[in-house]
């Protein structure tokens, strides 16, 4: 197996894939997106249950490559507990490793993920989750599509 | 004319320039010909050939280039009224693919002839180029769609509901002859006669078979038949509709501009016949002399034996893959055309493709623009090799190889 590849299906992200966490519907949820990448059909519905501006509890469901599923399961790990503007700070975090493959050591899980800047085309495999997450949290109805924004 | 001895297949994929290349450090494997082939020096030459000499607006221009130009642009309509056994050349229209080949049969010929009430018959296994123009056509119209289903994982036309679905109120029957995701090829005459018995015209969606197998219209009986130039070794940007002359002529303008009129006036214009009344604007004329150029070399090889060779390839591939651990292949176990489509149970489409890509194979991975046709068989995606002329035995040896080692990367 060639060292790229091994970059890019890390450990983390080939264990998120065969386990993946907070995976299946939410019952108790009361903010649902969804996510899909219209040129691959990869698809994921993320739903929360917000309480007192956190998310109390979060979930995924949806099909995709091993990177976007592994990428939604390991969100959900990282976004309980959390306000909004945190997650929108992870977020910027995680974009900014998958597409400059620059990882600093304090965030190790999403470090997994670096190999993705090398493979531009799975950037948008990695980002699909956690596009319909913050649309979740905006509580925007429309569901989040890889084509009309930015990675 | 086809050769009569075996063709030299060595000497063939040395006419591929593109195929001599190296990607993540190995040889490149081409499997992706369902979604474009690659093109023999001929065609690539005749492209620069054109521009360097010959190039001028055609039919208005009274100059030397224009003539040249415009003789290089008809010439090519008859070799490709010849290469589909067309009655006459002007039964060819070219178009941008057969994308633009369908819209332009349904915005044309559905806007002036389906009324509310009317069916518009489809097959549950079209490319959404054959499905979503006519579900436009359809809303404007008032007319609704219907489908022949597909029977289970084989994936062939039920043809057992066909007499049933083809109804009086059916106006028009449009379907592919061979299916880009399963690989079935569809009866197409017999397709065609059971239509034209209920009084429906015919449209064949015939991207992936144009290129591959002998094409007759006239035995074939169809009344619009579609196809790409990119799908079989010519270029992009240019494709075909063949139609018969008297639907053609009696079909009102697709797109209005110059090139298509006989008489303008500030309030209205007198159409040109077929093909100009469909041929508005400059024409892709240097595209569409590289596409005759692409039809003379498959007919140096041969049609009937490049489809012996793709179909030779593919069920070495069937065989092959169907012994892989976890994995499901789509479409028939026979009378398949040179393609197989193929899902694994614990890996995902996209990344087979990735690791097939780091050993050199280019494959696809996805819906291959079918998706109600992937929730019927309950799929997302299936990765899909497809092959041509120029592949070999030792690439579908090697397709099997990386495959094996992808199962077992991600059985850990």
């Amino acid at each position: 197996m060639s060292p790229d590849l091994t970059d890019l299906y890390q450990h983390v992200i080939l264990d998120h894939n065969r386990r993946p966490r907070n995976r299946g519907r939410l019952p108790t949820a009361n903010r649902v997106a969804h996510g899909d990448n219209p040129s691959c059909g990869d698809q994921c519905d993320v739903f929360l249950r917000v309480e007192d501006g956190r998310i109390a509890d979060i979930s995924f469901d949806g099909s995709g490559c091993a990177i976007s599923q592994a990428s939604a399961s390991l969100m959900t790990t990282q976004l309980k507990g959390r306000t909004a503007p945190e997650a929108v700070k992870l977020f910027d975090q995680f974009h900014e490793i998958v597409t400059t493959g620059n990882a600093p050591d304090e965030i190790s899980d999403f470090a997994a993920f670096a190999g993705v800047h090398a493979f531009p085309a799975r950037i948008k495999c990695a980002t699909l989750g956690w596009h319909a997450a913050l649309n979740a949290l905006k509580g925007e109805d429309a569901p989040a599509t890889t084509e009309t924004h930015a990675d | 004319m086809p050769t009569e001895s075996a063709p030299d297949w060595d000497k063939i994929r040395a006419d591929f320039p593109a195929l001599a290349q190296e990607v993540n450090g190995r040889p490149l494997i081409y499997l992706d010909n369902a979604a474009t082939t690659q093109k023999p020096r001929s065609v690539i030459d005749a492209l620069s050939r054109f521009y360097e000499h010959d190039n001028a607006n055609v039919h208005r221009g009274l100059h030397a280039l224009s003539t040249r130009a415009t003789d290089a642009y008809e010439g090519a309509r008859a070799r490709v009224a010849r290469f589909i056994h067309a009655a006459h050349p002007e039964e060819i229209v070219f178009t941008r693919g057969t994308t633009e080949s369908i819209n332009l049969v349904a915005a044309s010929w559905g806007a002036a002839n389906l009324h509310p009430g009317d069916v518009i018959l489809l097959t549950e296994m079209e490319h959404h180029s054959n499905l979503v123009p006519w579900q436009m056509i359809a809303k404007r119209t008032g007319a609704t769609l219907r489908f022949v289903p597909i029977t289970g994982n084989e994936g062939l036309l039920d043809l057992s509901q066909l007499d049933r679905l083809l109804t009086p109120e059916v106006k028009i029957f449009a379907f592919t002859h061979v299916s880009n995701t399963l690989g079935t090829i569809n009866p197409v005459a017999d397709l065609c006669a059971r239509a034209r018995k209920a009084g429906a015209l015919t449209v064949i969606d015939a991207a992936q078979s144009v290129g591959h197998m002998p094409i007759d219209v006239g035995a074939i009986g169809c009344d619009f038949l579609a196809f790409s130039g990119h799908k079989m070794a010519g270029v992009t940007g240019i494709g075909v509709l063949y139609g018969r002359r008297e639907l053609l002529d009696a079909m009102p303008p697709y797109q209005g501009g110059g090139g298509m009129i006989n008489h303008v006036e500030f309030f209205e214009s007198r159409w040109k016949p077929s093909p100009e009344r469909f041929e508005a604007g400059t024409p892709n004329f240097a595209d569409a002399y590289a596409l005759g150029v692409a039809c003379d070399y498959l007919d140096s090889v041969g049609r009937p034996a490049i489809e012996k060779h793709d179909e030779a390839l593919a069920r070495r591939a069937y065989d092959a893959l169907s012994r892989l651990p976890g994995i499901r292949i789509i479409g028939p176990s026979t009378e398949r055309t040179g393609l197989v489509s193929f899902a694994l149970n614990d890996v995902h489409a996209h990344d087979v493709v990735t690791f097939a890509d780091q050993d050199g194979i280019a494959l696809r991975g996805g819906h291959h623009c079918n998706q109600p046709l992937m929730r019927k068989l309950g799929l997302t995606s299936t990765a899909r090799a497809s092959f041509y002329l120029y592949n070999t035995d030792a690439e579908v040896d090697a397709l099997v190889a990386s495959l094996r080692r992808t199962i077992k990367f991600f059985a850990g």
